[in-house]
């Protein structure tokens, strides 16, 4: 692969990364939004603080975490304490971004992470909510990153482990979730979406370069809307590219997907 | 307060307050006495069948593998397992048949990875089931309840969600706010296994680096189980007294098992052994796989020091030692596994 080539994946670590901005503070999980965030701190962002939920505080990453547990989550950090501390200051609203994934999601941006199928014998067993659930509902602004596909875009989801805008507007303030928090922006292999302010639904927002607008649709059981507007994602750069392989992923943890 | 929605899942690992004091007050014992003892005299005793059990540290980061792996040995049965964040140790149990029950908060999963083939085996074909689900703040802050003697915690987690009601949470309204909040209930393991890097003989324990969920579920476990790296003077303990993060009266066993926490990693002294886990990663995606691994790992020895010489001994530890130092490089066989 050259430099002028790149994966999906890739696409989606560049850009998600310049959604967070310097100086903000973001709780990670595993895989992809690592990438992202470790990405952001060598471009644009190195005041970024980075919390990991088992309780590493602001790491340095030489070596990417396998866990959000691991030795890696509390590298030369400034505090290596607690779940109990990371999920109370995220409680707290201490916390700007919360990065998370999914199996399924649907309109309002409400994650499955739990099961395909009934719950009682499902078809695939997944991990369960682990700290998802919590990002979801703690942080102010939450930022998905996952492969779409009409199985993975759902109409229903299998559970709703994660909340997202549950049924639109108003309804985390009436469930009790803090107010003004919720889903901020979804990255797939195809481009950039928000969430309409009226309605609280998933719409297009920049298409990845060389993605044609029918691909969103078409890669989505539900409807995403299109608005007037949109821009174009740009490509992930050379000096990019070599960071996400040389320094940030030698190992091919996670790019090699 | 009014209930306004309750959780559909069984209240697990609960006591009245009161009943839990007195609890404490006739079985805990608060005298600093020797509690020594080996690894099988351990679980024998503090670990009975149909037991709710919790892991300390984070799933193969810090975890008391030499305990898992005698509770595999012995055949325990019936198991409900707090998956807090249950990697490797939940794969184990869940896979072994010890654990019929799980309360999944983080479970069946291997983090980066990928998913755990043995333990979902046990779920998708019914043998396990997971009864009621969480989030990890929300079984956190069940063991902080517990460790502060209180019946419930509020939170502002898990509202509005399925994984709410799949749990044994309620919602209420908020006398003060007004708003809509999830009341957890607290939860006290019948027993824990905590994996520190030293303690005394009394079991005074130090922890270093992040203690994940530590704190509170040593004083929320009925019987807590110390494996240690090593057991140290008390004085050690006296001269450093901040860096205790469980006291004696919460411990009621010390076993001293060096590289205990293997496949795992334990902070500041060895990293993960990723080779290991991508054998059993590799092994598990068959039954009889899964039992290969446990009659070479498991019950082909008779102590975990055999254990560590059969996954490759000091050469091993030593070069796990360098990965968690980072003077060589992190080595995943995983990350080359077919998918």
């Amino acid at each position: 692969m050259t430099s002028q080539e790149y994966s999906t994946v890739e696409q989606m670590a560049v850009a998600a990364s310049k959604l967070i901005e310097d100086g903000a503070t973001v709780l990670t999980g595993t895989g992809l939004p690592i990438i992202a965030v470790a990405l952001a701190i060598k471009t644009h962002a190195p005041n970024l603080t980075v919390v990991f939920e088992a309780g590493g505080i602001a790491p340095r990453i030489p070596v990417l975490p396998i866990s959000v547990g691991d030795s890696r989550s509390s590298y030369e950090a400034i505090m290596a304490t607690s779940l109990d501390y990371v999920m109370g200051v995220a409680q707290q609203g201490y916390i700007d971004y919360g990065m998370l994934g999914g199996a399924q999601m649907d309109v309002y941006g409400n994650l499955n992470t739990t099961v395909i199928g009934p719950h009682h014998l499902p078809k695939a067993r997944l991990p369960g909510s682990g700290g998802a659930n919590d990002l979801g509902s703690l942080c102010w602004r939450t930022i998905i990153m996952m492969q779409q596909d009409p199985r993975k875009f759902v109409k229903k989801l299998d559970f709703l482990t994660t909340p997202g805008y549950l049924d639109g507007p108003g309804s985390r303030e009436e469930a009790g979730l803090p107010t003004g928090t919720g889903p901020y922006r979804v990255v797939t292999q195809l481009g950039i979406y928000g969430f309409d302010d009226a309605t609280k639904k998933l719409m297009l927002l920049s298409l990845h370069p060389g993605v044609p607008v029918e691909e969103v649709n078409r890669n989505s059981s539900f409807e995403i809307k299109i608005p007037a507007q949109i821009g174009r994602t740009a490509a992930p750069t050379a000096e990019e590219l070599r960071l996400l392989r040389d320094e940030i992923d030698p190992s091919k943890f996670i790019l090699r997907k | 307060m009014d209930v306004v929605e309750r959780g559909e899942g069984p209240l697990l690992a609960w006591h009245d307050p009161d009943e839990q004091r007195e609890w404490i007050h006739k079985n805990k014992n608060r005298t600093m006495v020797d509690k020594r003892m080996d690894v099988k005299t351990s679980i024998s005793k503090f670990v009975r069948d149909g037991d709710y059990i919790a892991s300390g540290g984070f799933g193969h980061v810090r975890v008391s593998m030499s305990g898992v792996y005698e509770i595999i040995r012995q055949k325990k049965r019936h198991l409900v397992l707090a998956g807090k964040t249950a990697v490797h140790d939940c794969d184990v149990l869940v896979a072994s048949g010890c654990v019929e029950k799980v309360e999944a908060a983080y479970s069946f999963g291997h983090e980066l990875r990928g998913l755990s083939p043995a333990s979902r085996r046990m779920v998708e074909s019914g043998k396990v089931q997971a009864v009621t689900e969480i989030s990890n703040a929300g079984i956190q802050w069940r063991i902080r309840a517990a460790a502060m003697g209180l019946p419930f915690i509020p939170a502002r987690v898990m509202l509005g969600t399925e994984t709410f009601k799949k749990s044994a949470a309620v919602a209420v309204t908020d006398p003060y706010s007004g708003k809509r909040i999830a009341l957890l209930p607290a939860c006290y393991p019948d027993v824990a296994l905590i994996h520190v890097h030293r303690c005394d003989m009394y079991g005074n324990s130090q922890i270093d680096g992040i203690s994940v969920m530590d704190m509170e579920l040593a004083r929320a476990a009925r019987r807590l189980i110390v494996t240690t790296e090593k057991i140290v003077d008390h004085e050690v303990i006296r001269n450093e007294s901040w860096r205790t993060n469980i006291p004696f009266f919460c411990v009621d066993a010390v076993v001293e098992e060096p590289y205990g926490s293997h496949p795992g990693n334990m902070p500041l002294l060895y990293y993960s052994d990723e080779e290991h886990i991508s054998e059993w990663l590799k092994l598990s995606k068959t039954e009889e796989g899964a039992s290969q691994y446990f009659d070479k790992y498991v019950f082909g020895v008779k102590e975990f020091k055999e254990y560590i010489e059969l996954v490759g001994g000091m050469a091993k530890m030593k070069k796990l030692e360098d990965i968690e130092h980072l003077r060589a490089p992190t080595e995943a066989p995983w990350a080359v596994l077919e998918k």
